[in-house]
């Protein structure tokens, strides 16, 4: 029973950040029907700023909470500024192409910026530090549910909700919509979707690099490669609940997490990319709209 | 004169949106029909039931190729009811803007050859014979359509007129018994409308294809089909040989609103 | 060009990549000695660079946007390519001449290092040519191809080191059995969208791999497997440096075979299909062509090939491991495809040439490879979407019609 606890909280964790990945996945998709492939990376350069912020934060002698602020800050501003360029040199010149030039140009993107991170930083895995404090009145649970599992599947839910105000209730949420569902019509009724975009962008970037700070405080450790893998699970995270809707990115993360948890405590740990891949696969030939997506007819 | 399109309360929705209701239809061999209605009526809707592009809610589509054969058509995959011998063209031009004019041709005659792999790595005289033979027959259709000056232009760079004729020949290609066209008249000047006209009595008359299309230019509708529907919200709100439905109030509410009705 | 407001431009674009790559350039931490190692140098060097590569990036949009209006004016933009057809074939016809003289004569002129390099080109040549067939013809973005070559290369090492099969054997086996992988992925996920098939297969491509990895008892895991025995002749055993000159040849034949059908397949009924299918899916069904199945023969001829080279690879390495067929190695052949140019059988092989013999000369490419093929895949598409050389669609001869009567 307590394994199974441990494996039910573990997916959670687990789901908490593909969810937070896949939000990513799914607002670009929904604005500029586009998988960009090199989000993943952005959630990479968000655990790498973090590091490097932290540890130079360190050196220079600034305290515990400060340096959790203030590194965690500037990984936000620099993954946002990432995804914000990236839109700027690979998609945008882009806009009106078939549909395989955008998709080539993203895998492009997601290569580039994997081997820069490789060739300007290093191969080698580094040990990311402890940025969450532990809390003592976790103690207790710490063998199933640790400080950290709690923190990340707290900020999860407060950054959902987050994104939901933004979407439902402002101005700036109404646009994006408008942009997602006729980006001509918006064009005329006077939204500028040139900007629309980039906010996806940005916004999808910094949920992206919180993702990361928070696994990579989690697992310790991180490398210029975490981003491919994690950029495709959470891509079958947001295809899983039904790309282009954000609760069902939520509820997709939710179900990898668990899957993939289950799997490996159960099945085998040697293969666990193997069932995250092999859903997606499954996924998409039962049910390619997802679980809470609709079934589109295509515009003829 | 035989019935060769049947649609029997055909249903289409949209999530809430009901773009079909209950809509029927007859088409008997060598009619020119014309569907009208306002934007919105579920003109191209049915088109797309029909054709294979969307699975109806509900309801029948029969086809009948020969006297004494009739095929439900309902679900359907697109090629296989081309196969059948019905063929459309659509709205906003679709060619294969990045092939010629004459490849563009060449693409109909694919449900009517079957050469597969084999035969194209080694060329071996029936698949000689069979390409020459779709070359020819996609020629001899540019020349009828007056495009064959086009041959080796890349269907991108036509002008928009002749894209619409290419459309047409495109599909007639695929030797249909019926042709379904939307909008062919869309876009074109007043010379060119002039051209469709005869080009589309001649392909009734010359090839025995028979033709439904959905067109706004009134002027030509009125003059070359021998009956016209006329839709309005998914539905059938009236039918009949043109001169009836020029005076038809229904028509002139569903068209102009009810102020003009006299 | 050189004015105020460019150089405003290209300022500030320094002074944002400046900002954007400071902690990852200019900053390097070791976290384990808690040492900082600041590298102003580099900032120094994105600044210089960013700065004149946006005077370069303005300029090529403007070409390419001027470009795009000169086609809606009418104009014809005659490829570099058309014109060397159009031109004297005479020269054409020499080009080919002196090519395959120097191809006969390369493993005897220069060392069996050379030989081996030209091998591994041509073996690219294939893979491209391939892959070209899935990704140019049809349009189906396969981001898994190096899956089917792993098959092949597998095949020849499992059914060798179990049943003593020879290479002449396990050749056509591989390349059935490429095939055969090929349906079985494309047979449910070709119905797809083509966005999702891309990662589908990129999916299929990494769950090969680690199942090699990881299934110790079929595949010997990551330590792979040795010993493979290089082709025979008749029987013959030949020694390395004869064996490498016979395996040249062979890929040379093997490559010429692959350009023979790939053209043949071009302007064949099915080639025809493949191109209007990538042109307008909607389109295509609607005049008749099945869908599904004219995707499922482009996938499956495609990862042939694959599953062919991949026999002849693990032939010419005699050791293979799963590390050899990540997905780099698919990024490499797709990044061949889409330089040459999708769907041009020539611009594939110059391809090929480039990306594979540049890092293997020029010693500081090795290095940054694959950024160089990162940057090679947004580059193009963004300026040169159809490759060095884009594909010509052929001009049938009519009776009394002159094939290009309106080209000229």
């Amino acid at each position: 029973m307590e394994y199974f606890l441990q494996l039910l909280l573990g997916g959670l964790t687990r789901g908490s950040i593909y969810a937070l990945i896949a939000l990513g996945y799914t607002m670009v998709y929904g604005i500029i029907e586009l998988i960009n492939f090199a989000h993943g990376e952005i959630y990479m350069i968000g655990a790498f700023t973090a590091l490097i912020m932290s540890s130079v934060l360190t050196l220079y002698g600034f305290n515990e909470v400060s340096i959790i602020v203030l590194s965690s800050l500037i990984a936000l501003i620099y993954s946002s500024a990432y995804g914000f360029t990236v839109e700027k040199i690979a998609y945008k010149p882009l806009r009106g192409a078939p549909r395989l030039s955008p998709l080539i140009s993203a895998i492009g993107m997601s290569i580039f910026l994997q081997n820069y991170v490789l060739l300007a930083q290093t191969s080698d895995f580094l040990p990311f530090p402890t940025l969450i404090p532990e809390f003592n009145f976790m103690k207790n649970y710490e063998h199933v549910f640790g400080s950290t599992e709690l923190v990340i599947v707290v900020t999860t839910v407060l950054v959902m909700i987050l994104l939901t105000i933004l979407i439902k209730f402002t101005k700036i949420g109404r646009a994006m919509r408008a942009t997602a569902q006729d980006k001509k019509m918006a064009m005329l009724v006077g939204i500028n979707v040139n900007k629309i975009i980039s906010v996806t962008f940005i916004i999808g970037s910094v949920m992206a690099a919180i993702g990361g700070i928070l696994i990579a405080s989690h697992i310790g450790q991180i490398n210029f490669y975490i981003g491919f893998i994690a950029g495709i699970k959470a891509f079958t995270a947001a295809v899983l609940g039904g790309i282009g809707s954000i609760p069902g990115a939520v509820l997709g993360g939710f179900v990898l997490g668990w899957t993939e948890s289950f799997a490996t405590g159960y099945v085998s740990s040697d293969y666990e990319d193997v069932f995250a891949f092999a859903l997606l696969v499954l996924i998409l030939i039962f049910r390619p709209e997802g679980i809470l997506g609709k079934s589109s007819s295509q515009k003829v | 004169m035989r019935t060769i399109l049947e649609i029997n309360k055909l249903s289409m929705d949209f999530g809430g949106l009901r773009a079909l209701d209950n809509f029927d239809l007859k088409m008997n061999e060598g009619e020119i029909v014309a569907l009208i209605g306002p934007n919105g009526a579920g003109k191209t809707t049915l088109f797309n039931c029909a054709t294979g592009i969307y699975a109806p809610s509900g309801g029948d589509i029969f086809l009948s190729p020969e006297p004494d054969r009739k095929i439900r058509i309902n679900s359907l995959k697109p090629n296989i009811i081309t196969g059948k011998g019905m063929i459309r063209t659509f709205q906003n031009i679709r060619l294969f803007p990045n092939m010629t004019v004459l490849e563009n041709v060449m693409i109909g005659r694919h449900c009517r050859t079957s050469s597969g792999i084999l035969g194209a790595i080694l060329r071996n005289d029936s698949t000689r014979k069979e390409e020459s033979g779709i070359v020819d027959h996609s020629y001899k259709i540019l020349e009828k359509i007056g495009l064959n000056h086009f041959v080796s232009e890349l269907a991108r760079n036509l002008p928009y007129g002749a894209q619409k004729k290419l459309e047409i020949a495109r599909a007639l290609a695929t030797e249909p018994f019926l042709l379904l066209l939307d909008e062919p008249a869309a876009g074109l000047n007043a010379r060119e409308t002039k051209e469709l006209d005869t080009l589309i009595a001649q392909i009734r008359d010359e090839e025995k294809i028979s033709i439904l299309l959905i067109e706004h230019d009134m002027k030509l509708v009125m003059s070359i089909s021998d009956r016209i529907v006329v839709m309005d919200y998914g539905r059938k709100i009236a039918e009949g040989p043109p001169d009836e439905i020029r005076i038809n109030p229904v028509v002139i509410k569903a068209y102009l609103g009810e102020e003009f009705v006299a | 060009m050189l004015n105020v407001s460019e150089m405003k431009k290209s300022l500030l674009v320094s002074i944002w990549f400046m900002f954007l790559t400071f902690p990852i350039m200019v900053i390097r931490v070791n976290p384990i000695e808690k040492i900082v190692e600041w590298r102003w140098g580099n900032m120094f060097l994105v600044g210089i660079g960013s700065f004149i590569l946006s005077f370069i990036w303005r300029y090529f949009i403007r070409q390419k946007e001027s470009g795009l209006k000169k086609v809606e004016m009418g104009e014809k933009i005659i490829p570099f390519f058309e014109k060397l057809r159009s031109g004297d074939s005479i020269y054409l016809r020499s080009l080919c001449m002196t090519l395959s003289c120097a191809a006969a004569v390369f493993p005897f002129v220069f060392s069996t290092y050379q030989t081996t390099i030209m091998t591994t080109v041509l073996m690219y040549v294939v893979l491209g040519l391939g892959l070209n067939i899935v990704v140019g013809l049809a349009g189906l973005l396969d981001l898994g191809y190096v899956a089917f070559y792993a098959v092949g290369a597998y095949s020849y090492a499992l059914l060798n080191y179990h049943f003593g099969l020879g290479f002449w054997t396990v050749l056509p086996l591989g390349a059935v059995l490429g095939a055969f992988f090929g349906i079985l992925l494309g047979f449910p996920v070709l119905r797809l969208r083509g966005d999702y098939l891309a990662i589908v297969t990129l999916g299929f491509g990494e769950i090969i791999r680690l199942v090699l990895e990881n299934w110790n008892e079929f595949s010997f895991g990551p330590s792979g497997i040795a010993n493979i025995p290089r082709p025979s002749f008749l029987g013959i055993q030949f020694s390395l440096q004869q064996a490498t000159v016979y395996q040249y040849f062979l890929t040379i034949g093997l490559a010429l075979c692959t350009i023979f059908v790939v053209n043949r397949l071009q302007d064949s009924r099915i080639g025809r299909a493949w191109i209007a299918l990538r042109e307008d899916e909607t389109a295509c069904q609607a005049m008749g062509v099945d869908k599904v199945r004219t995707k499922l023969r482009a996938f499956a001829l495609g990862a042939t090939w694959a599953g062919m080279v991949g026999v002849m690879f693990a032939a010419k390495t005699t050791f293979i491991n799963p590390a050899s067929f990540t997905f780099i190695e698919s990024a490499l052949i797709l990044s061949i495809v889409v330089l040459g140019g999708m769907g041009s059988v020539p611009g594939v092989v110059i391809g090929a040439c480039i990306l594979i013999l540049l890092p293997e000369y020029l010693r500081a490419f090795t290095e940054f490879r694959m950024l160089l093929f990162g940057a090679i895949l947004v580059l193009m598409m963004v300026f040169r979407p159809q490759g060095i050389i884009s594909n010509v669609r052929r001009t049938y001869e009519l009776k009394g019609v002159p094939g290009r009567t309106l080209r000229d």
